[in-house]
């Protein structure tokens, strides 16, 4: 077994922090990992990209990718824009994003090389909930790292939740560990 | 032993802090600066005993690395690329002057046209310069590299500095699972610095004055013996590396699938990973193929490579850079090195791919080798050398 997961997001919104505790959290589970950001220059606000994989054995290949069996849509704006076009969500895949409840998801928003299944959770509203912001902008990562255990079933709730205060350290991180809790609970399935 | 998630450089920098180095000079330069940056949290934090020297430069990192060696510290810098060539007068000066160290060189495209990403052209110009040059694949392997090569480095046999190389972002900056041993397992390991000579003002020492021809032939022919030397000292370095830590690599070149090996992908570096990937898919499908993957460059591994490809019936080497109006330097090392055991070669291509950090994934080493193997099985002979461009 080998999962390819994108996180899309902004700079600034911590997706490639996301994309470290998801690796971090998979060590923890017994398995194999790799995280790492888009490999460049990049800018606050501008769309970003951060990279993870998951195995239960060895994992041989290395750099970015642009097929992958998970997406991480941290801006719904960015599917909009159709910027979500760019990466192909292979057969079988899971897409999970953050946005409100009454926003719309089209499957014509994506490349979808088979099928693929979408989630949905308001990672803003849980980040302003509990008061994590920084320079103005709600924390998204946290939460939708637990829309992420959920939706996928890869790593475990409890694991997210000490990666997370294992990297923030333990005051920012258990905040952090209670929006976790919170989004993995939320998190729906859109059908 | 913990298990714990590391980017190549981080694995790097945890290594160096466990070899308890005394003195660490560096100046910023990317994707390096991690490295640095990190070792500089360990000494902020009191995690580690050493002083970080800032320097203007890479010229003069290297020179304040190299002073304070001489003078008996266990020393430690990283570079890359415009850096590694800004203390080149230096990166000759240290290795002649027989002195123990350790640098990082995280491999970058050399500019013009401006670019960050890795090739391996900057690792190759340092071929000639006298110093020990290994190269990771992995973070644990980066790691492993590091502290194995403080202890090559300071053993009497060889009294080399050591070069760790490690490519730009696809290992520098990835996350990994790194396997990190217990303190006092490394300091036993490892053991105190020795080294030739020291000045410390404590007795009087002549160093690098002018010397007769006669006398300086003798010093750079002690270089090329101490590198002969240091053959067998990796080797003995990894197994009992190994022994101690439950984990070695090959010595100077690590087997993948070789031993039914019909043909041979020979590489460095992190892409090796995706080779092998191309190798099992491959032989899912029927090709007898292995990778070689070349660890050490300097001492050059003509031994354990004529061993590995003497009987192959195709051997290509795939490179991340190029000798201009030449050919790839470990196809030409290894070509030459192979002529030491016999006057017959097997058939040996050179590939060169991925310069400029062009992404070059498992796919394409499947594409390569099954060009490759085709042409000679159909009885025709594909250009000797020749580049791949990755899509």
């Amino acid at each position: 077994m080998l999962v390819e997961i994108l996180i899309l997001g902004r700079g600034g919104q911590g997706g490639a922090t996301a994309a470290n505790i998801i690796a971090s959290a998979a060590i923890m589970d017994g398995l194999m990992a790799q995280a790492f950001p888009f490999f460049g220059a990049e800018r606050r606000g501008a769309p970003v990209k951060a990279f993870a994989r998951i195995s239960d054995g060895r994992i041989l290949r290395h750099g970015m990718f642009n097929e992958v069996d998970v997406l991480v849509i941290m801006d719904q704006g960015l599917v909009r824009t159709n910027y979500t076009k760019e990466v192909f969500v292979r057969d079988g895949g899971r897409i999970v994003i953050n946005s409100p409840r009454d926003a719309v998801v089209r499957s014509e928003s994506f490349n979808l090389l088979g099928k693929a299944c979408f989630y949905r959770v308001d990672a803003r509203a849980i980040a302003l909930r509990n008061k994590l912001v920084a320079a103005g902008w709600p924390l998204v990562n946290t939460p939708m790292l637990g829309a992420f255990s959920k939706a996928t079933g890869l790593i475990r709730l409890e694991s997210v939740k000490k990666a997370v205060v294992e990297f923030f350290g333990e005051r920012v991180g258990e905040v952090n560990a209670i929006a976790v809790d919170e989004a993995f609970h939320e998190v729906e399935e859109l059908t | 032993m913990v298990l714990k998630s590391l980017t190549g450089n981080h694995a790097v920098a945890l290594a160096v802090k466990m070899a308890r180095v005394n003195v660490v000079a560096a100046y910023p330069i990317t994707p390096q600066t991690t490295i640095v940056e990190k070792l500089a949290e360990y000494i902020d934090g009191g995690e580690l005993d050493a002083v970080m020297i800032r320097v203007e430069s890479e010229h003069s990192a290297l020179a304040a690395a190299y002073g304070s060696a001489l003078a008996g510290a266990r020393a430690f810098t990283a570079t890359s690329s415009h850096g590694l060539l800004y203390m080149y007068e230096w990166v000759n000066w240290v290795s002649r002057a027989r002195v123990p160290l350790v640098m990082a060189v995280v491999t970058r495209t050399m500019g013009p046209p401006w670019n960050i990403w890795t090739d391996h052209s900057d690792y190759y110009e340092q071929r000639d310069t006298g110093w020990i040059q290994g190269f990771a694949m992995d973070a644990q392997e980066a790691f492993d590299m590091t502290l194995q090569a403080f202890k090559i480095s300071e053993d009497p046999r060889v009294f080399l500095p050591a070069m760790v190389g490690l490519d730009a972002f696809i290992l520098s900056h990835t996350s990994m699972p790194v396997e990190v041993p217990e303190q006092e397992l490394v300091d036993e390991w490892l053991g105190a610095r020795t080294q030739g000579f020291v000045i410390d003002g404590s007795e009087a020492l002549i160093h690098g004055a002018l010397s007769p021809p006669e006398y300086t032939e003798g010093f750079i022919e002690d270089v090329g013996k101490a590198m002969e030397e240091a053959v067998e000292v990796v080797r003995e370095v990894d197994h009992s590396f190994g022994r101690t830590f439950g984990r070695s690599h090959g010595g100077l070149v690590e087997l993948y699938k070789c031993s039914d090996a019909k043909y041979h992908i020979v590489l460095m570096g992190a892409w090796a990973g995706d080779a092998m990937e191309a190798v099992d898919a491959l032989r899912e499908q029927g090709y007898s193929i292995g990778v070689v993957r070349v660890r050490y460059t300097r001492p050059f591994p003509g031994e354990e490579l004529y061993k590995a490809l003497s009987s192959s019936k195709g051997v290509i080497v795939v490179e991340r850079g190029v000798s201009f109006g030449s050919m790839g330097p470990v196809f030409l090392d290894l070509a030459g090195n192979m002529l030491k055991y016999s006057r017959k070669l097997p058939y040996m291509r050179n590939v060169i791919a991925g310069v400029g950090g062009v992404n070059v994934t498992y796919k394409d080493f499947e594409y390569i080798a099954k060009e490759t193997i085709n042409y000679l099985e159909s009885g025709e002979e594909p250009s000797v050398i020749a580049w791949y461009h990755a899509r």
